[in-house]
This record gives structure tokens, C-alpha cells and sequence, in this order.
């Protein structure tokens, strides 16, 4: 089993999550951080540039690695920090899979912090590999 | 601009300056920009609707806003001397982000950009060039710093881009006519071109005053320095031109007398605001444009608040 925040030790897994990537969501989210580089959303544009199609952007990226321990960790963790690598682009008609792991755990301040290691992966080798540190507070129960 | 045999130095000089006057956040920390966040991600953390933003949403508040003419976003001026020298790509590729605090609705971001590190030249799988590192500190209106973010770009001449670099600039329009730069102005126009706001300040009466001169009016000291502006002010007056029609600017010309924050005033052309929207006494901000390749200037945007 994968457990909790408060039950996890080193080692343990989180569950997998895929990520379908399509145009809408490409633009869709590109536009929601107000990042509007034409790379994100202008097809011609970036076969120009000799890429094959359009690309997630970082930022989005690194929201989907928070959503990803945040659904894990539950509502009372707080994301700490992020430590995010970019590999391969992840563009339309790719499945992004995200999986995770356990890497410390301490405890202080009436609070447990983890560090967990995410890795995004598509068909073309590794999209993101990311350190997320979150805390959760060792008193309440999510 | 000439090609220096290392395009990484005007860089490395610029190493812990910052590479824009700071951001302020147009629209405060709000609900909707949060929604559309979480549909575009998935997240469904109630905690994103009970009045907390999500932490990965730190360098949201102070993106750029869109602007239906590429040609006029503005790029960093540091990594001019790395286009002339053909390294034109430009690829993210680590970020690390430090949230000291989540952000409440209703608080607005204000974003400070410094370069950190340049590198030497590498060989990467997208070409060779330049990693730059920058630092990003968010702060709330009351100083206190949120979080922090380091960005580190590849800035790199790809394998076929460089034998497919960009058309020629010989069928551009006309350019803007160049600003007369002497030996009283020429602080303003280089901290222009490196992103800053600066106004000259009399040592002897320490009174501020632009257009730049020689002597203090109020003391007669020819004894000055130059402080930075924080690029706010609101609008004094204004003038819409129609005509005659001069290339390269596009008509009707809102051209802006403001009131800046320090005292001092500054004319400069609005940027994205028509005429219907100009009112006396609205907030402005500073916002420096790269308007040709290398060549930058003021221009006055809306403020928080406007």
C-alpha cells in the first residue's frame, strides 16, 4: 500500500497518475498562467523552430507535480518546496505518467515533512524529475 | 551590436543586478485566475476554494499579459548580446520554488528578477550554450517575501536553427529615431537598456530632476547621482496625437506626462492603454519595452490599482 502522509515511511510508492496530453490542454493551461509564448499554442510557430508541435509549459508542469503529491498528501499538507528537472518536451498525443516516491521523512514542530521524488515519464523517456517537500501537521488527521 | 568574442560577457557583468524593474501583480491573488489553475490541472483541493492559492501558482500572479504583437513583449536585455552572437534559442530547464507561506485572497505579488549565475559555454541535446540562472523573490505589500524561485534557462544556437536563423531585417519598416545621448543623460538611457529607471538627484539639496542636466535648478550644484526609480506614479496629463503620421509609432499616439511617486516627472508613450481609458490622476507603472532588437524604452502601463 502506498498510506499517508502520517503512515509512510522511505520507500514507499505513490500511486501512478497519467496524464493525458492533448492541444486543449496544452493551450488551455499555458493561458492559465498567463503564459502566452507562442511555443504553447502556435502550431506553425513552433514547427518553425523545427519542433514537431506545440509543448506543456514548466510552470504547468510543476503544477501537475503539485497536484500530484498534493492529491497524494491530502488537503492539511502545505507544499514546502520543488527541486524540478525538464527532460523531454511533453507534447499532444503523449500519455504523461506520474509516479513517486518516498525519499525521507522527519518529524519536528508538531509537524512531518517529507520529501518525496515525482517522475513524469512519457513514451519518449522522462519528461520532469522533481524533489517535492511538503509538511503535514502530526496533530490533525486529513 | 558588435559580436564580442564572448557573447556570455555583458552577462557576466550583469551577474546580481536584476533583469527588469520589479512586477507588480496586476490583478491581486483572486478566485477566478485560481479556478482556471485548477481546470486546467485538476486539482481539486478544497483548500483552492476556501480562500488559499495554490503554492505552484507563485510565478502566476506576475506573468506578463498578453499583447497581440509578439514584436513588443519584452525580452531581457542580457540576452541580447546571446541572439546577435546566433544563440536564439531559449529553453527552461530546472526550477526550484520555495513557498514560505501560502497566498491569501486579495493579496497582490510584486516579483524582483536578479541573474544569478551564468555559465560557460556547454554542449546540450538541443545545441550548444549558456546556462542562465535567475532569481525570483515574491513579496506581499507589506515587504514580507512569500516565496522564492531560481529559473535556469538554456539560451542556445540549435543544430538547424543556425543555418535557418531568422529572415533579414531589410524589409522591417522604418526604426524609431534614437534618443540624442550626452554626457548628462547617457545614465538614463544605459540603465533603460539594462531594465532600470533612473533619475538624477542633486548631492548638494538631494532634490530629483528629469530631464537629466547639468546643474540643479533649486541649488545650482553640479554635483549629482542617480537613484532608481520605483517606476510608479499617476497620470498628470496627456496628449493624443493624430497627426501627422509618422513611422514607425501606430496612431492615435497617447503620449503621458506622469507624476512620479519619487517627485519628479516623466513623459513616455502608454503601453496598451487607448484613449477612452486615460484619466487624470490613474495609477501608472514604469514598464521598459524592447522595441526593436536591442533598443529599448519606457513606457507607462496600467498600476496595481488602475
Amino acid at each position: 500500500m502506498t498510506g499517508t502522509p502520517l503512515t509512510a515511511t522511505a520507500g514507499a510508492r505513490l500511486p501512478p497518475l497519467p496524464v493525458p496530453v492533448t492541444p486543449s490542454l496544452i493551450v488551455a493551461s499555458a493561458i492559465a498562467t498567463s503564459d502566452f509564448e507562442r511555443v504553447h499554442h502556435d502550431h506553425a510557430w513552433v514547427q518553425s523552430l523545427g519542433m514537431p508541435d506545440i509543448y506543456l509549459t514548466i510552470h504547468v508542469t510543476n503544477g501537475f507535480v503539485a497536484r500530484y503529491v498534493g492529491d497524494w498528501a491530502g488537503p492539511a499538507a502545505r507544499l514546502r518546496a520543488v527541486r524540478l528537472k525538464l527532460g523531454t518536451p511533453a507534447f499532444p498525443g503523449d500519455t504523461l505518467t506520474f509516479s513517486g516516491e518516498v525519499l525521507r521523512v522527519t518529524d519536528g514542530d508538531g509537524e512531518r515533512r517529507l520529501e518525496i521524488d515525482v517522475r513524469g515519464r512519457t513514451a519518449n523517456g522522462e519528461h520532469v524529475g522533481a524533489v517535492v517537500e511538503v509538511s503535514v501537521p502530526v496533530g490533525a488527521q486529513p | 551590436m558588435a559580436n564580442s568574442a564572448d557573447p556570455a560577457a555583458p552577462a557576466r557583468a550583469a551577474i546580481g543586478h536584476t533583469v527588469w524593474p520589479a512586477r507588480v501583480a496586476r490583478e491581486p491573488v483572486n478566485q477566478p485566475m485560481i479556478n482556471a489553475w485548477c481546470d486546467a490541472i485538476g486539482e481539486t483541493n478544497p483548500r483552492y476554494r476556501a480562500g488559499f492559492a495554490p503554492a505552484a501558482m507563485l510565478p502566476v500572479w506576475t506573468m506578463r499579459k498578453f499583447t497581440p504583437d509578439p514584436a513588443r513583449v519584452e525580452g531581457m536585455a542580457i540576452l541580447q548580446p546571446f541572439d546577435a552572437a546566433g544563440y536564439v534559442g531559449v529553453a527552461a530547464t530546472n526550477l526550484e520554488q520555495e513557498y514560505l507561506r501560502e497566498l491569501r485572497l486579495g493579496e497582490r505579488v510584486t516579483e524582483e528578477a536578479t541573474l544569478e549565475a551564468v555559465s560557460d559555454e556547454k554542449k546540450t541535446a538541443l545545441g550548444s550554450g549558456f546556462f542562465l540562472t535567475i532569481l525570483h523573490e515574491f513579496r506581499v505589500d507589506s515587504g514580507e517575501v512569500v516565496g522564492r524561485m531560481r529559473f535556469r534557462i538554456l539560451k542556445f544556437r540549435a543544430r538547424e536553427m543556425a543555418a535557418t536563423a531568422r529572415p533579414a531585417v531589410a524589409a522591417a519598416p522604418p526604426g524609431r529615431l534614437r534618443p540624442p545621448v550626452n554626457r548628462d543623460n547617457a545614465f538614463f538611457w544605459e540603465g533603460i537598456a539594462a531594465g532600470r529607471l533612473l533619475v538624477q538627484r542633486c548631492t548638494g539639496c538631494g532634490t530629483l530632476r528629469h530631464p537629466p542636466g547639468p546643474m540643479c535648478p533649486q541649488c545650482q550644484s553640479l554635483e549629482w547621482d542617480t537613484v532608481q526609480s520605483s517606476g510608479r506614479g499617476t497620470l498628470y496629463s496627456f496628449v493624443v496625437a493624430h497627426h501627422p503620421p509618422i513611422p514607425p509609432f501606430e496612431y492615435p499616439l497617447p503620449i503621458l506626462l506622469v507624476d512620479m511617486e519619487e517627485g519628479w516627472r516623466l513623459v513616455a508613450n502608454a503601453f496598451q492603454i487607448e484613449r477612452p481609458a486615460l484619466e487624470i490622476g490613474m495609477p501608472l507603472a514604469v514598464e521598459i519595452v524592447e522595441v526593436e532588437p536591442g533598443f529599448r524604452l519606457p513606457f507607462f502601463v496600467r498600476a496595481a490599482g488602475g
